[in-house]
C-alpha cells in the first residue's frame, strides 16, 4: 500500500542522529571547517555513541548497507539501507565534513560489507575503512586505472599511486583498487585490504579543498606495498564475462548515501534561510496564487520541492535494496537530483540572505562549498545521467559512451 | 451493527460481475479474465471493507470535513512502501490496457472533432464513477480512496489527457457530493451515477481572468426567498457542454466560497463549447450565469455546511498531477524508442550524450513528479494534513510536466512539431497542467 511517511521506528532513529548532528557537530562546525586537516578529537567519543547506537540496531554504519537477498519473505521491509540514509541526512544536517570522518563509517566499511567473505569480515571488524579508487589519470573512468596488483608467492604486490581518498590518513584500512592485467581491462580490476602502517604504502599528501574540510583528503603512494593473498576482495580469477559489475555493485548501495548527504546539508541551508527570513517578518502558508507571492517565498516553495524530490527519491532507491529489487538506476537517479538540487538550493540560500549568507558568521556559505562535492563523488552528475540513461535506452557503455 | 453491511457490498460486487461479464467489449479487448479476477479481488476486500464503508458513508450527519477520510483504511503496517495493493495493480493494468487500446487510436481525431458518444458507452463500463458512489445508494460501495484515484487519472492521461478529463469528470462530480453534499443530496443526486449510461456532469471553477484566483471568485451568490441566486461565468469546465448537472463555486456573500449544484434545466444557464490551445477532448466549455435562481437545497451542504475550499482545491490538484504523471509518461516512452530508432550520423541519436542526458532528466524530474504526487495523495487518503505536500506537488508539476512536453518535441525536432507524431499533442497539454484548478476531485 502506498505510503510515503518514514515509519515511528525510523523516525526515532533519525530524531537521534538529529540530536547528535545539532548537539556535537553544529558547535564545532566552523571549527573543524577553519583548521583544516586538525584531527577532530570530539569524534572519538562519537565513536562509541555510534557503535553503541549501532549495536542497539540503528542501522547507523555504512557497512549495513547490502542488497536484501531475494526470497526470504514478501513482507516489505523498511530495513538497514532505510536507515543508514535517513541517518546519514540527519548527520549532515549538522555537518557532512565531519560525518564523512566518523570513525568506522568509511566507505571501505561499505565495500567490505558488500563483498567480503566471512572470514574476512571477522577479520576486519570494528576497523575503520577508507576507499581508494580515484588515480591522478583515472577519475570517473575507473576501469582506466594503472594501479597493479601482482601475485607473488603468498602475496600481492601493489604498485601505483591514489588520490583523494577520503579519511585515506585517518582510517584503520584502505580498500585499494587495482588490476591484475590492464590489458583485460574492467574485468581485471579487483579491490585489496590493506592495513595502515603496512610497508610501501604511504600518504603523501593532504589537499587543501573547497569544503567538507572537516574530512581528510589523502594522496597515497604504493610503493611496491606486499599485503597478504587473503586481502582480496572477491574472486582471484579474471571472469571477462561477468566484468565490473561486482565491483560497480558497491555504488548502488553507496549513491543512496551520498544523496542522503546532500539533501541533509541541502535542509540545513534551507531551514537556516527560513529562520533567518521569519526574523524578518516572513511566514509561509502556501496558500495564495503561486505567481501573487513574494519572488522570495515563491523561491522558497519550489526550492522546498526540490528537496523533497531528491529526499523521496533517495528513499525510493533505500527502500528498494532493503527489498532486494535491483534499484542501479534509481540510486543513480537519486544522486543526480540531490546533487544537482542540493548544490543549487545551497547557493540559491547564500544568495537570498545577502550579506549573511555569504559572511563567515553564519554557516551558508560554508554549506554552500560543502555542498558542491555530492554531485561529483560517488560518481558524478553526468556519470548519473549516463548510468540512467543508459538503463532507460537499454545501451551499452560502448553505444553510449 | 447488522451483517447486512457486510452483504452488501457482496451483492453489489455480484452486480457488477454480471455487467461486466455480458460486456460485448470485455470480449473485445481481451479483458475478461483480468476483469473476472478484478470482480473476484473486489469480492474478497468487501468483506473486509464492509465497516469501513458503513462508517464513512452511514453516519447520520455528514462528517466533519477533516474526519471524511480519517474513515479511510489506515495504513495496516506504518512504513514506507511503494507498491500497490492488489486491487490497483489490477485496475491499473486493466485502465492501461484501455489506455493503449481504445483511448490512444481516438486521441488524435478527438483534439481536432467529437468523442465519439461510444467512447462514453466503454467509460460507463468501466464503471469509474460507479466506484466512488456509497453502497448505501447501489454504488460499488468501495471505500473511496484519493490514491487509487489519483492512480486512474494517471493511467488514463497514459492514454490522453483531455479523455481522460472527460471520463473522470462525473466521478469528480460524485466525489464532491460524497465529501461535501449532504446526505439528501447524496441520496437525490449519485444514483443517477448507477445506471446503465454515461452521465455526464462536473464541476466549475476557474473563471475567464488573467490573474485568476482560487481564493477571490468573482462568480457571486446572494440568497433569495427561495434559495439563492447566481451570476458569473466559469471557464474551463469539462463535459461543460454535455453535464447534466454542475457544481458551480461561488462566492456567497458573508459566507465566503460554496458550492451550488446546478440542474441543467435551471433558466439563466448558457453554456457554450471552447476552444482552448489543448484538451478539446475534455469538452471544456464556458459556463455564464446570468440571474440563476437555485432552490435552498443546491447549496452543497445544505444547513449542515462542511465544505473546505481549500481542501477542494487540494483534492483537485492531486488530480491534476495525477494527469500530468500519466502524459509524461507517454512522452518518454514514446521518446526513449524514437531516438534508439531515429539515425544521424551514422548511428541512432540516442548514442549521444546531448540527447540521452535530456531523457534522463526527464525521467529523473518525472520519477520526482511521482513521488510528490503519491506522497500527497497518500497523506490525504490516511487523513493527514496534505496541504502541503499538494502544493509543493503542484508546484512542482506545472513546472516538470511542461519541461518534460518541451523537451519530447525538441527530441523529435521538426518531426516533432509536426501532427504526423504526438508529442506537439502532448505539449499542449501538458502548458494545462499549470493552469488547471478544481477540474476533478480524487
Amino acid at each position: 500500500m502506498i505510503n510515503l511517511e518514514i515509519p515511528k521506528k525510523l523516525r526515532q532513529l533519525g530524531d537521534m542522529a538529529h540530536a547528535v548532528a545539532e548537539g556535537m557537530f553544529r558547535p564545532i562546525s566552523r571549527k573543524y571547517d577553519r583548521f583544516e586537516h586538525a584531527y577532530p578529537e570530539e569524534l572519538d567519543m562519537l565513536r562509541s555513541i555510534l557503535q553503541g547506537m549501532s549495536d542497539g540496531g540503528s542501522g547507523m554504519g555504512a557497512d549495513g548497507l547490502s542488497q536484501k537477498k531475494k526470497g526470504k519473505s514478501k513482507d516489505i521491509k523498511n530495513g538497514n539501507n532505510m536507515a543508514v540514509v535517513l541517518n546519514m541526512m540527519e548527520i549532515c544536517w549538522g555537518d557532512a565534513g565531519l560525518a564523512l570522518s566518523i570513525p568506522g563509517q568509511g566507505l571501505g566499511n561499505a565495500a567490505i560489507a558488500a563483498v567480503a567473505t566471512p572470514a574476512q569480515k571477522k577479520r576486519f571488524d570494528g576497523k575503520w575503512a577508507a576507499m581508494a579508487i580515484t588515480e591522478p589519470d583515472a577519475g570517473s573512468d575507473s576501469a582506466a586505472i594503472k594501479t597493479t596488483a601482482v601475485l607473488d608467492g603468498d602475496e600481492w604486490l601493489l604498485n601505483g599511486e591514489k588520490i583523494f581518498v577520503t579519511c585515506g590518513e585517518r582510517a584503520d584500512l584502505v580498500v585499494i583498487w587495482a588490476t591484475l592485467d590492464q590489458s583485460l581491462g574492467r574485468a581485471a580490476i579487483k579491490s585489496f585490504v590493506v592495513e595502515k602502517e603496512t610497508p610501501g604504502m604511504k600518504v603523501t599528501h593532504l589537499e587543501k579543498k573547497l569544503g567538507i574540510r572537516a574530512s581528510d583528503t589523502a594522496t597515497i603512494i604504493l610503493d611496491n606495498c606486499r599485503i597478504p593473498r587473503d586481502n582480496i576482495l572477491g574472486s582471484e580469477t579474471i571472469d571477462t564475462k561477468k566484468s565490473f559489475a561486482g565491483v560497480m555493485q558497491t555504488f548502488d548501495n553507496t549513491r543512496p548515501v551520498v544523496a542522503a548527504m546532500s539533501v541533509g546539508v541541502a535542509k540545513a541551508s534551507l531551514d537556516y534561510t527560513c529562520e533567518l527570513l521569519s526574523r524578518e517578518g516572513l511566514s509561509f502558508q502556501y496558500k495564495a496564487n503561486r505567481f501573487e507571492i513574494p519572488a522570495i517565498e515563491a523561491e522558497i516553495y519550489r526550492m522546498e520541492a526540490e528537496l523533497e524530490a531528491a529526499r523521496l527519491l533517495m528513499f525510493k532507491a533505500a527502500w528498494m535494496a532493503d527489498n532486494g529489487k535491483p534499484n542501479s538506476k534509481e540510486a543513480s537517479m537519486a544522486k543526480a537530483k540531490a546533487g544537482r538540487v542540493g548544490n543549487e538550493i545551497t547557493l540559491r540560500c547564500v544568495e537570498l540572505c545577502s550579506s549573511l549568507g555569504y559572511s563567515e558568521n553564519h554557516l551558508l556559505e560554508k554549506w554552500a562549498r560543502d555542498s558542491k562535492i555530492f554531485d561529483i563523488f560517488e560518481g558524478t552528475q553526468q556519470i548519473q545521467q549516463l548510468v540512467v540513461a543508459r538503463r532507460l535506452l537499454k545501451k551499452r557503455s560502448k553505444d553510449l559512451k | 451493527m447488522s451483517n447486512n453491511y457486510l452483504i452488501k457490498p457482496m451483492s453489489m460486487a455480484l452486480e457488477m460481475l454480471g455487467r461486466i461479464s455480458s460486456s460485448e467489449h470485455i470480449n473485445r479487448w481481451k479483458l475478461r479474465e483480468p476483469a473476472l479476477k478484478l470482480v473476484y479481488e473486489g469480492m474478497r476486500q468487501s468483506v473486509r471493507i464492509g465497516n469501513f464503508v458503513q462508517s464513512r458513508y452511514l453516519a447520520a450527519k455528514p462528517l466533519d470535513h477533516d474526519e471524511t477520510l480519517k474513515k479511510n483504511i489506515p495504513p495496516k503496517k506504518d512504513r514506507f512502501d511503494l507498491t500497490l495493493t492488489r486491487e490497483q495493480q489490477m485496475v491499473r493494468d486493466e485502465l492501461l490496457k484501455f489506455s493503449k487500446q481504445v483511448i490512444r487510436p481516438i486521441s488524435r481525431d478527438v483534439d481536432s472533432g467529437e468523442v465519439p458518444s461510444a467512447f462514453f458507452d466503454q467509460v460507463n463500463e468501466l464503471g469509474l464513477a460507479l466506484s466512488g458512489v456509497p453502497e448505501s445508494i447501489k454504488g460499488a460501495g468501495t471505500v473511496r480512496s484519493p490514491i487509487s484515484n489519483m492512480l486512474m487519472a494517471e493511467d488514463l492521461a497514459y492514454g490522453d489527457m483531455s479523455l481522460a478529463i472527460a471520463s473522470l469528470a462525473p466521478l469528480g462530480f460524485v466525489n464532491t457530493i460524497t465529501e461535501f453534499g449532504s446526505r439528501e443530496q447524496q441520496a437525490r443526486y449519485l444514483p443517477s451515477f448507477t445506471g446503465d449510461q454515461f452521465f455526464p456532469s462536473s464541476i466549475a471553477l476557474m473563471e475567464p481572468e488573467a490573474r485568476f484566483n482560487i481564493n477571490q471568485l468573482k462568480t457571486l451568490a446572494v440568497s433569495t426567498n427561495a434559495g439563492f441566486r447566481l451570476n458569473g461565468v466559469k471557464c474551463m469546465v469539462p463535459l461543460g457542454t454535455q453535464s447534466e448537472l454542475i457544481i458551480v463555486f461561488a462566492e456567497l456573500e458573508d459566507h465566503g466560497t460554496r458550492g451550488f449544484i446546478l440542474e441543467r434545466h435551471y433558466p439563466g444557464i448558457r453554456i457554450e463549447k471552447e476552444s482552448n490551445m489543448g484538451l478539446s477532448g475534455a469538452g471544456m466549455s464556458r459556463v455564464v450565469l446570468t440571474d440563476v435562481e437555485v432552490p435552498a437545497t443546491a447549496l452543497l451542504g445544505e444547513e449542515e455546511v462542511h465544505y473546505s475550499h481549500q481542501r477542494m482545491i487540494d483534492l483537485a490538484r492531486i488530480g491534476i498531477c495525477g494527469l500530468s504523471l500519466g502524459t509524461c509518461q507517454a512522452v518518454l516512452d514514446f521518446v526513449l524508442k524514437y531516438a534508439n530508432d531515429r539515425i544521424a550520423f551514422g548511428e541512432p541519436i540516442s548514442n549521444r550524450q546531448a540527447v540521452a542526458f535530456m531523457i534522463a532528466d526527464m525521467a529523473i524530474e518525472l520519477e520526482s513528479m511521482r513521488m510528490l504526487t503519491y506522497r500527497a495523495a497518500s497523506r490525504a487518503e490516511q487523513g493527514l494534513p496534505f496541504h502541503r505536500e499538494t502544493y509543493l506537488a503542484q508546484l512542482l508539476c506545472a513546472q516538470r510536466a511542461m519541461q518534460v512536453g518541451t523537451d519530447g518535441v525538441q527530441i523529435l525536432g521538426g518531426h516533432g512539431y509536426v501532427c504526423e507524431y504526438p508529442v506537439e499533442l502532448w505539449y499542449r497539454q501538458l502548458r494545462a497542467v499549470g493552469i488547471l484548478e478544481g477540474t476533478f476531485l480524487v
